[in-house]
């Protein structure tokens, strides 16, 4: 007997919308057991990884804001994965941004520099995220050099560009030795939008984007071509759609997305600019993508989602000494789990029995 | 003259955990499967077989864990991409993202933890011979089998039946599968040797390389590996040049600064990165009368009954 798979003959669109819920489930239940492993309580360390965080103002702020970068690169993230180019070098991205925009706000440092600073920085962070999304998609159009391979390398070079900053030319004189630059002036900075909390003005840019990439795909000739050039490749050169323009499109504003991200990120939380200004913002929002089905809002809830996972796993190590590298390893089986469920999708399984001559044609 | 020597011993060190992982993940592209996966299977590697060492204070059987380790995350991944018919790109990030994470996991309690190191080979006369002796004679088991293995993986590919059906598969999965072989169990086999050729390699650097374990300490090597498959045109003669080519830039880096070189650490550091960019690219324009990359790399192929 053996279990085989068959192609559907149209995808099943019922399948289509539950199959992220599945995966969780999954993902959850696969959980429990690795808490048990661990030597936890399962049903506590559930409960401090996803509904203590919902409970209180503050955690639910935090939600929103670790949400903010995860769905404004996973927003781009989306577009190029639709057009089939993959680029998985957001998070050099996100970091090249934050760098970019720095940069206006340590020359500015003490000045009595007015409000165009932060204006400034956001769309200095933006060309240089897209600038440097670029440099894979140009090598991909114009030399054929995997665009996977290019941008996660230049991942590398970027965090080790940074660091060559914050410990070298821009590092706080005042800082005791610290690898950092010292806190940005207030008009370098983000706007909170609760005064004494945490939310802040990115989390409005972050659902701008949403909106903006909901009508870019929905709405525009733009975006159709980007779904066509994705899913059927020769089709969209009959219907006229170049396929490299349609990567460098998508790796510019994928790029801007992440770099903007980035600053935000510096600018707002953070505060100034350091190494390891991202948990992994620029990997995990891949996951944010998928699991929500490249669609604008899905991304959104996926977002809210993954930033829940985030707090959470801060909350279960502070409260039950759980690793922090739990919340990594349930980042990835949840990714295995959307992509397992998203095989249904097109394909069922059917169980084949040996021995015996299944007729063609049923079945 | 024991400058010379020295170099070269480091560059035959830093380029075996590339040569391994690298092998291996040819092997599983000239099935016709492109696993992104191995920088995941490297560090859980290196988390088990260190992991494996200090518990029973064998080098060999943390070797034999970091292959295990490999071996179960590919075989996640073969499940995956051949078993459901998942998008392979998708997957290998998933594998590394987890990988990472794992890694993290396992190795948590070994941290700050110290082993003895891989030993090396010692014959007396040999081993004491100016300049050859040491690079020839003087390499720990594991540069010794890295050699061993490509040798091994160029006559299973180009010599046997075996690997020309490997290699069928491959270059045309519908073809191989009408001549009635079964393209799954072979690619599933690839994958798997390439998995465990992974953790190998990751076990490689806390057993032979660096005597601890830190978090993320393959740095990328994973994807470097990758990129010397696409260097090597897919040829494991090739691939030797190409890993001792990113060894010795690796060495460059970490002595660059020992002779105080005025250029900022983290630039010489971003030197196998850079390298890795620029060769992607100035390979692939050499390339322009069409890929001789397999045909059928990277596509689902889900079997017609």
């Amino acid at each position: 007997m053996q279990l085989v798979l068959e192609k559907r003959v149209e995808r099943s669109n019922t399948i289509a919308l539950v199959s992220p819920l599945i995966a969780i489930g999954l993902t959850i239940a696969t959980m429990t057991v690795l808490f048990a492993i661990l030597g936890k309580n399962p049903l506590l360390a559930l409960q401090a990884y996803f509904i203590a965080p919902l409970t209180d103002d503050y955690s639910l702020q935090e939600i929103a804001v670790k949400a903010t970068p995860l769905v404004m690169i996973a927003i781009g993230l989306s577009l190029c994965y639709l057009a089939n180019a993959w680029n998985i070098g957001a998070e050099g991205q996100f970091l090249i941004g934050a760098v970019a925009g720095s940069w206006i706000a340590v020359k500015t440092q003490g000045t009595d520099a007015g409000a165009w600073v932060l204006p400034v920085m956001l769309v200095l962070a933006a060309a240089a995220g897209a600038l440097y999304a670029l440099i894979p998609a140009i090598c991909k159009v114009k030399f054929g050099a995997s665009e996977i391979l290019t941008s996660l390398m230049l991942v590398y070079v970027a965090d080790l560009f940074l660091d060559y900053l914050v410990r070298g030319p821009w590092r706080d004189p005042h800082g005791f030795n610290f690898p950092t630059t010292a806190e940005f002036d207030p008009v370098a900075t983000v706007p909170l939008l609760i005064e004494g909390g945490r939310l802040h003005l990115g989390s409005i840019i972050a659902l701008l984007v949403v909106a903006a990439a909901a009508i870019l795909l929905g709405r525009t000739i733009k975006g159709f071509g980007i779904r066509v050039v994705g899913a059927a490749p020769r089709a969209a050169r009959f219907g006229g759609f170049n396929a490299n323009q349609l990567v460098i499109l998508t790796f510019a504003v994928s790029g801007a997305l992440a770099g903007l991200a980035g600053i935000i990120e510096v600018a707002g939380p953070v505060g100034h600019l350091q190494p390891g200004i991202s948990p992994g913002y620029g990997f995990t929002a891949i996951i944010v993508a998928f699991l929500g089905r490249l669609n604008p809002l899905g991304i959104l809830i996926a977002g809210l989602f993954l930033a829940l996972t985030f707090i959470g796993g801060e909350q279960a190590q502070i409260a039950m000494k759980i690793p922090l590298d739990v919340t990594k390893v349930f980042q990835g089986i949840l990714l295995f789990y959307v992509l397992a469920c998203d095989s249904l999708i097109l394909y069922r399984f059917k169980l084949v029995l040996p021995n015996r001559q299944v007729p063609r044609g049923t079945g | 003259m024991e400058l010379v020597e020295a170099i070269i011993l480091a560059v035959l060190a830093a380029s075996t955990p590339l040569l391994i992982a690298a092998t291996g993940e040819l092997v599983t592209e000239r099935s016709g499967v492109l696993n992104l996966g191995v920088e995941g299977m490297m560090i859980v590697g290196a988390a088990c077989g260190f992991a494996g060492a200090w518990l029973t204070g064998s080098i060999f059987i943390g070797a034999l864990f970091g292959i295990v380790a490999g071996t179960l995350m590919s075989l996640v991944f073969a499940l995956m991409t051949l078993g459901l018919a998942v998008n392979q790109v998708a997957t290998g990030l998933a594998l590394t993202i987890l990988g990472v994470g794992l890694s993290g996991l396992i190795g948590a309690g070994f941290v700050g933890e110290r082993i003895t190191p891989a030993m090396h080979l010692y014959i007396p006369s040999l081993t004491d011979m100016p300049l050859i002796g040491r690079v020839l004679f003087g390499e720990d088991a594991f540069v010794y089998f890295s050699i061993a293995l490509v040798i091994g993986v160029w006559w299973f590919l180009y010599r046997t039946r075996a690997g020309l059906i490997l290699r069928a598969c491959g270059d045309n999965h519908v073809s191989a599968h009408a001549l009635g072989y079964p393209v799954l169990r072979i690619r599933t086999f690839a994958v798997i040797f390439g998995g465990a050729c992974a953790g190998l390699a990751g076990a490689y650097l806390p057993l032979a390389y660096t005597p601890f374990f830190i978090p993320g300490m393959t740095a990328g090597r994973g994807w470097i590996a990758l990129a010397l498959v696409v260097f090597s045109s897919w040829r494991p003669g090739r691939l030797v040049v190409g890993a001792y080519l990113f060894g010795a830039v690796t060495i460059l880096q970490l002595h660059a600064q020992g002779w105080g070189v005025g250029i900022p650490s983290q630039f010489m550091s971003a030197l196998p990165y850079l390298a890795t960019v620029i060769v992607l690219v100035l390979l692939s324009r050499a390339r322009t009368g069409g890929s001789t990359a397999p045909a059928a790399l990277g596509t689902v192929f889900v079997p017609d009954r």
